[in-house]
C-alpha cells in the first residue's frame, strides 16, 4: 500500500521486535504517519487541513465526554445543567466554550479541506473512494453538529429542532409518520433531547471510525499534490515524517491560535442570543436562523418558492438541499477531464473561484429573513450551484483545453525555483 | 450515465428557481414599524474588550438598583448570593445580605411549606412562585428572568441600557395601529416597539451609599453593568486565561515554526 522506496520498518530495540510479532502497532504508525510513508514533496499549506480536522474531532470528543459528565438530557434541567457547567463546574466555561467554537473551527477547517479537493482535483481517480468517503464524514458531521446545538435546550435549540425535523413532513403521505418516528413525539421534547443526546455521543465515535478509512483508502494512492501529476519516483516525495509532521506541527499551532482568539476573547461570536433564552414551546422566535455552517443549504432551502410540476415549493426547497449535498456522490464522474489541478485548467479555475463566492453569497442569503433582495440572490445563488456541478463542469471538462504540465513533481519544483532565483535580482 | 442525469436534474431545479424567480414580487411588502424601532446606543464599561476587568463600586450600585426595583418582578435564578464575593463584598456581608431574604423551605418539624432566612448558598429568590402569578400580576406577560438577559437579547448590554433609558412618548406620526395599547409603553429600542414593562427607573429612585447621583441614566448604567456580570461571571478571568493560553501558543507555533524552516532547509519544495 505504498512505494517501492517507503523506508521498511526494522525494530532494533528486542522489545520493540517482540511487539513487532506480536501486534504490529509500532509497524502500523510507522508505516502511516513515519518515515515509512512517502508524501509529495511540493503539498502546499492547504494540504494542512485534513490533520487539523482530525485534531478538531479529537479537541470535540474529549471536551464532549467531559461536559456529559455535568451535562444532564432532561427538558426539566438541561438549560440550567449548561449554566451549571458555565458557573460552577471548574474550568467549565472553557471546556463548554472550547466544545461551541470547536464545532465552528471543525467547520472551517473541513470546509477548508473540502474546497482544497475541489481545486486541485483531489476527487478523481485514483482517489474517488477518498473523496466518497470524505463526503459521508461531512454528512456525519452535519448530523452530529446539528442535534448537538439541540442539547442546551435554549430556544434556537428547540425551534432548529422544530424545522429541521419539519423538512421530513414535507414528503407525502409518510412524511408525518416519519417525523413523529424520528422525534418521538408530535413536537421536540424530553424524548427527542435524550435520543439526539445518545446521537450525539454516539457519531463522534461513527466518523472516527470513517475516517480511519477515508487515511486508508488515502494511503493506497498515496496525498495528491498542488501540480495533480501522480508521483512516479523517489524524489518527487519525501518521508512523512520528519518533514510533514513538522509542517503540521506549525499548521495546529495556527489553527490553535485562531480557536484560543475565538474561544476566550469572543465565545459568543458565532452563535444566537436566543439560544440564551430556555426553550419555549409557545413563543417562537422571530428568525430561526441554523448555525452558520448549515446557512448555504439553508439558503438553497429556502430559494425554491414556486409550486412547480406535482411537487409544492416545500417538498422541492428539501429535495434540493439533500441534492446539493448528495451531488458530491458524483462529483468524480461529472468532471472527466484528465487534468487534476487547477492550476492547469485555466477555464475550470474561473468557474471554481465563481463557485467560492456563490457558496459564500449563499451562507449571506442563509442568514437573512425572507426577503428581497435575500430572496432573489438566494435563487440566483442556488441556480449557480446545481447549474456549476450538474451542467457547466461536464461541459468545462469537455472543451477546455488544459496548459502544459511539466513531466514531474520534481520537474515543477525546480522549474519554480528556478524562476524564482532568476526572477528575484530583476525584481530588485 | 452520471452525465446526462446530472444534466436533466440540474436542469429540473434550475427550472424551479427560475419559475421562483418570475414568481416572487421583487418589493418587500412595506414594514412602517421598522422605521420607527431604533438600534441601540453604546454603553461602555470596564468589562469591555480585551482589557476587561470588573468595576467593582459600579457592579454593587448595580445590584442595588436590581434588589430595590428589578427584583419586584424579575427573577435572578442563576446567581447565588456566595456569588456576589465577585462583587468585592466579604463572607460577612454576604451572609448578611442573605439573611435579609426569605428564601422558600419547609418546616422540619411539620413538613408545611414554609420559609427561612437566606443563607449564602441560596440563590436570589423569584418574586413570583410560578409563571400564572407571574402573569396575573403582569398584564398577562411573564417578566423574564434577567441572569442571562445581557446573552440572551440581540444587542446585548447596549439593548438592556437603551431600553432602560429609551421610554418616551409615542411620536406624533406614529400610525395608530402602532400606538401603545392597554397596558403597553411605548420605547422605540423595543423590537415591537410597544412592551408590557412600564418606566421602571425614575431619578433617584435609589439613594447609592457612595453618593453617587442616580439619575436614570446612571442606575440603567449600573444595573446594565450588574447584569453583564451575572451574564457571565467568568468574563473578566475568561479574556485573562485567555492571554496565557494565546502568548503559550504563540511561542509553541513560532518554535514550530523554525524546526519546520530546519527540516526542510535542505529540500526544494
Amino acid at each position: 500500500m505504498s512505494f517501492p522506496w517507503a523506508k521498511p520498518y526494522e525494530p532494533k530495540h528486542p522489545l520493540m521486535k517482540w511487539m513487532d510479532e506480536k501486534l504490529p502497532i509500532p509497524r502500523l504508525v510507522y508505516n502511516a504517519t513515519g518515515p515509512g510513508y512517502p508524501v509529495p514533496r511540493n503539498l502546499n499549506y492547504f494540504w494542512n487541513f485534513g490533520v487539523l480536522a482530525g485534531a478538531a474531532l479529537m479537541i470535540q470528543i474529549i471536551t464532549g465526554i467531559v461536559l456529559a459528565m455535568h451535562y444532564a438530557a432532561n427538558v426539566g434541567v438541561a438549560f440550567n445543567s449548561v449554566e451549571h457547567i458555565m458557573r460552577d463546574v471548574n474550568a467549565g466555561w472553557f471546556i463548554r466554550y472550547a466544545h461551541m467554537n470547536g464545532a465552528s473551527m471543525f467547520f472551517i477547517v473541513v470546509y477548508l479541506h473540502i474546497f482544497r479537493g475541489l481545486y486541485y482535483g483531489s476527487y478523481k481517480a485514483p482517489r474517488e473512494m477518498v473523496w466518497l468517503l470524505g463526503v459521508v464524514i461531512f454528512l456525519l458531521m452535519m448530523a452530529t453538529a446539528f442535534m448537538g446545538y439541540v442539547l442546551p435546550w435554549g430556544q434556537m435549540s428547540f425551534w432548529g429542532a422544530q424545522v429541521i425535523t419539519g423538512f421530513f413532513s414535507a414528503i407525502p403521505i409518510v412524511g408525518e409518520p416519519v417525523r413523529q418516528w424520528l422525534l418521538g413525539g408530535f413536537v421536540p421534547d424530553n424524548a427527542t433531547l435524550n435520543r439526539f443526546f445518545s446521537l450525539h455521543y454516539l457519531l463522534p465515535f461513527v466518523i472516527l471510525g470513517v475516517i480511519i478509512l477515508h487515511i486508508w483508502a488515502l494511503h493506497i494512492p498515496g496525498s495528491n499534490n498542488p501540480t495533480g501529476i501522480e508521483v512516479k519516483d523517489e524524489q518527487d516525495t519525501v518521508p512523512f515524517h520528519p518533514y510533514y509532521t513538522a509542517k503540521d506541527g506549525f499548521g495546529l499551532g495556527v489553527f490553535l491560535l485562531v480557536f484560543v482568539a475565538l474561544t476566550f476573547f469572543s465565545p459568543n461570536m458565532l452563535g444566537h442570543a436566543d439560544n440564551y433564552i430556555p426553550a419555549n414551546s409557545l413563543s417562537t422566535p422571530a428568525h430561526i436562523v441554523p448555525e452558520w455552517y448549515f446557512l448555504p443549504f439553508y439558503a438553497i432551502l429556502k430559494a425554491f418558492t414556486f409550486n412547480f410540476l406535482w411537487i409544492d415549493a416545500k417538498l422541492w426547497g428539501v429535495i434540493a438541499m439533500f441534492a446539493s449535498i448528495a451531488l458530491l456522490f458524483f462529483l468524480p464522474w461529472l468532471d472527466s477531464s484528465p487534468v487534476k489541478s487547477s492550476t492547469y485548467r485555466p477555464l475550470y479555475r474561473i468557474f471554481f473561484w465563481v463557485l467560492v463566492a456563490d457558496v459564500l453569497l449563499l451562507g449571506v442569503c442563509g442568514a437573512m429573513p425572507a426577503e428581497q433582495p435575500w430572496v432573489i440572490l438566494s435563487q440566483l445563488g442556488a441556480i449557480y450551484y446545481f447549474a456549476h456541478f450538474l451542467v457547466i463542469l461536464p461541459i468545462v471538462s469537455r472543451i477546455e483545453r488544459p496548459l502544459p504540465m511539466p513531466n514531474s513533481i520534481t520537474e515543477a519544483v525546480l522549474a519554480k525555483h528556478a524562476a524564482d532565483t532568476s526572477s528575484a535580482p530583476a525584481a530588485a | 450515465m452520471v452525465r446526462p442525469l446530472g444534466f436533466l436534474v440540474g436542469l429540473g431545479f434550475i427550472t424551479a428557481l427560475v419559475l421562483a424567480i418570475f414568481t416572487t414580487p421583487l418589493k418587500n411588502e412595506p414594514n412602517v414599524a421598522y422605521s420607527f424601532v431604533k438600534h441601540p446606543r453604546h454603553l461602555k464599561l470596564a468589562s469591555d474588550g480585551l482589557m476587561p476587568h470588573w468595576d467593582k463600586a459600579q457592579l454593587q450600585r448595580g445590584m442595588q438598583v436590581y434588589k430595590e426595583v428589578c427584583s419586584a418582578c424579575h427573577s435572578l435564578n442563576l446567581v447565588a448570593f456566595r456569588n456576589i464575593a465577585d462583587l468585592g463584598y466579604t463572607e460577612g456581608q454576604i451572609k448578611t445580605f442573605a439573611k435579609g431574604f426569605q428564601v422558600p423551605s419547609v418546616n422540619p418539624d411539620t413538613g408545611e411549606v414554609a420559609t427561612r432566612d437566606g443563607l449564602p448558598s441560596d440563590h436570589f429568590p423569584a418574586p413570583y412562585a410560578n409563571d400564572v402569578a407571574a402573569r396575573a400580576a403582569n398584564n398577562n406577560a411573564i417578566p423574564p428572568d434577567l441572569s442571562l438577559i445581557t446573552k440572551a437579547r440581540e444587542g446585548g448590554k447596549d439593548y438592556i441600557y437603551s431600553l432602560l433609558t429609551g421610554y418616551q412618548n409615542p411620536p406624533a406620526n406614529l400610525p395608530t395601529e402602532l400606538k401603545p395599547g392597554t397596558g403597553l409603553h411605548y420605547n422605540p429600542y423595543f423590537p415591537n416597539l410597544n412592551l408590557a414593562m412600564a418606566k421602571p427607573l425614575a431619578d433617584n429612585q435609589v439613594t447609592y451609599a457612595d453618593g453617587t447621583k442616580a439619575s436614570v441614566d446612571q442606575m440603567s448604567k449600573d444595573v446594565t453593568a450588574f447584569l453583564v456580570w451575572t451574564a457571565e461571571p467568568k468574563l473578566v478571568k475568561r479574556v485573562q486565561v485567555g492571554w496565557a493560553v494565546f502568548f503559550f501558543l504563540l511561542i509553541f507555533t513560532v518554535l514550530a515554526y523554525l524546526s519546520y524552516r530546519n527540516i526542510w532547509a535542505d529540500k526544494k519544495h
